[in-house]
């Protein structure tokens, strides 16, 4: 799994990072950061403290939907890549990246949602996938592309096991299914695979 | 072949056809997604209620999105453009507006929706209009959870007990003539194929046929081989479900328009 998990997190590297560690949120804010501009890396150190007012412990980075932050001018602008696109939460999440830039002065930020590069489950981040297990949502699975996906194995986050049942490709949120777990006798949910 | 970066460079009649196909594209999936919304609260289970919602959460959303680009090219605020037109203004299939019916038409209705959207979503995102590729690339990894949604629904029924086949065949007899208006062909359609941008209607439909047969096998159900496309939609004749559909769905709007929300 950690050489499939390595070709996929390139989708969701920082812009100038160049390092092979699946995980880019390591480069964020401390350390050697892989960004020369210290206005842009305040920006990314911001964001990541934003999170995802559905999965309260995932913050936007981990979830891989900022798709890219640049400045222009005076201007930070953040393209934001959605996960679905009815999500409700999304409104939300624009206005918390604003208010969490003009935070750290930068009160004339634009958000712009894009579709281009799509959202895909694969730009979750190690980091993200960590803290949906632990948060009793089962990740999705790696590289499912576009086409129909199995659903009847998904590892269940509680005690490993995949003898599991789906019981609801719906769940509370667009972006969850519902399973039931045979060997530890328990209901759990799981962030649905997406692909391109 | 040209391809087209961005919305606001399109001139002429490639960008009415284009806007032909938007009004298409977002009046569909407004009407089914309303029509989804109405199980809300009323589905036989409850996964199948969280089913049917959450699938007329994506279509709405989908809408919004394609008045987005419909306003950028001119056209007024989603908002207005959704709520805002008289029926013969709208450009959705008969198939979208019809009433739900029992669960079982339902189901058929929205598996042969899916099919051919996903047909169409696969070809435009091969298609030369730039900014609409990236948004089909986008949604059909959505769509897919509609499709195992409503095939799963379609085989289960089908082969369940003798009601439920007579329930599901009665329902594709009557929505399948409207399916096939989902292909009705419009004064856009030459010009969107040559562009590159959608292939003609008549090739879509083929695709759906051949993607939708065997599933309705398995299920044990037949084509219905007679059919008459019920055409008139893309060209804003609809049966009078559309009006019964708007008069809910803009009632809330209409109270009043210029209302922040």
């Amino acid at each position: 799994m950690a050489g499939d998990d390595r070709d996929h997190s390139k989708n969701c590297r920082l812009p100038g990072d160049t390092s092979s560690h699946p995980d880019y949120k390591s480069t964020i804010g401390n350390g050697p950061s892989a960004i020369d501009n210290p206005r842009l890396a305040s920006a990314w150190s911001a964001l990541a403290l934003v999170t995802d007012p559905e999965i309260p412990v995932l913050g936007v980075v981990d979830m891989g939907i900022i798709a890219d932050v640049r400045i222009d001018g005076d201007r930070v602008i953040v393209d934001l890549t959605p996960t679905f696109t009815g999500c409700p939460a999304l409104d939300v999440i624009r206005r918390d990246i604003q208010g969490a830039l003009a935070g750290i002065g930068e009160t004339t930020a634009t958000v712009n949602v894009v579709y281009h590069p799509p959202w895909t489950s694969d730009r979750i981040t190690e980091t993200g996938r960590r803290k949906l297990k632990e948060f009793g949502l089962a990740p999705p699975q790696r590289g499912c592309g576009a086409h129909l996906v199995d659903l009847e194995t998904v590892a269940c986050p509680y005690c490993d096991s995949t003898n599991t049942t789906l019981e609801s490709l719906f769940g509370p949120t667009l972006c969850r299914s519902i399973h039931y777990c045979n060997a530890c006798r328990q209901s759990f949910e799981h962030f649905k695979p997406v692909g391109q | 072949m040209a391809t087209y970066e961005t919305l606001s460079s399109l001139t002429g009649a490639i960008r009415n056809a284009v806007m032909d196909l938007l009004y298409r594209l977002a009046d569909d999936e407004l009407m089914i997604g309303h029509r989804n919304s109405e199980w809300t609260g009323h589905a036989p289970i409850l996964e199948a209620d969280i089913a049917f919602s959450s699938m007329a959460q994506d279509e709405i959303g989908h809408s919004q999105v394609y008045y987005q680009m419909l306003h950028e090219l001119g056209e007024p605020d989603p908002d207005s453009t959704a709520f805002g037109r008289k029926p013969r203004e709208y450009r959705c299939a008969s198939l979208v507006c019809l009433p739900k019916g029992d669960w079982g038409f339902s189901i058929v209705r929205q598996f042969l929706y899916d099919a051919a959207e996903t047909v169409r979503l696969n070809a435009l995102a091969s298609g030369s209009l730039r900014p609409l590729a990236a948004l089909a690339i986008k949604l059909r990894g959505e769509e897919k959870y509609h499709l195992m949604h409503g095939r799963g629904w379609m085989l289960r029924l089908g082969s369940a007990t003798p009601e439920s086949k007579t329930r599901m065949q009665c329902a594709l007899e009557q929505a399948y003539a409207h399916a096939l208006g989902l292909f009705e062909p419009t004064e856009a359609d030459e010009t969107l194929a040559q562009a590159g941008i959608c292939p003609h209607e008549g090739e879509l439909q083929r695709q759906w046929e051949s993607a939708i047969a065997p599933v309705l096998s398995d299920a044990g159900l037949k084509i219905p081989e007679s059919a008459k496309p019920a055409y008139g939609g893309r060209v804003g004749k609809h049966p009078p479900d559309l009006k019964q559909l708007l008069d809910g769905l803009q009632l809330v709007y209409n109270i009043d328009p210029s209302a922040k929300w």
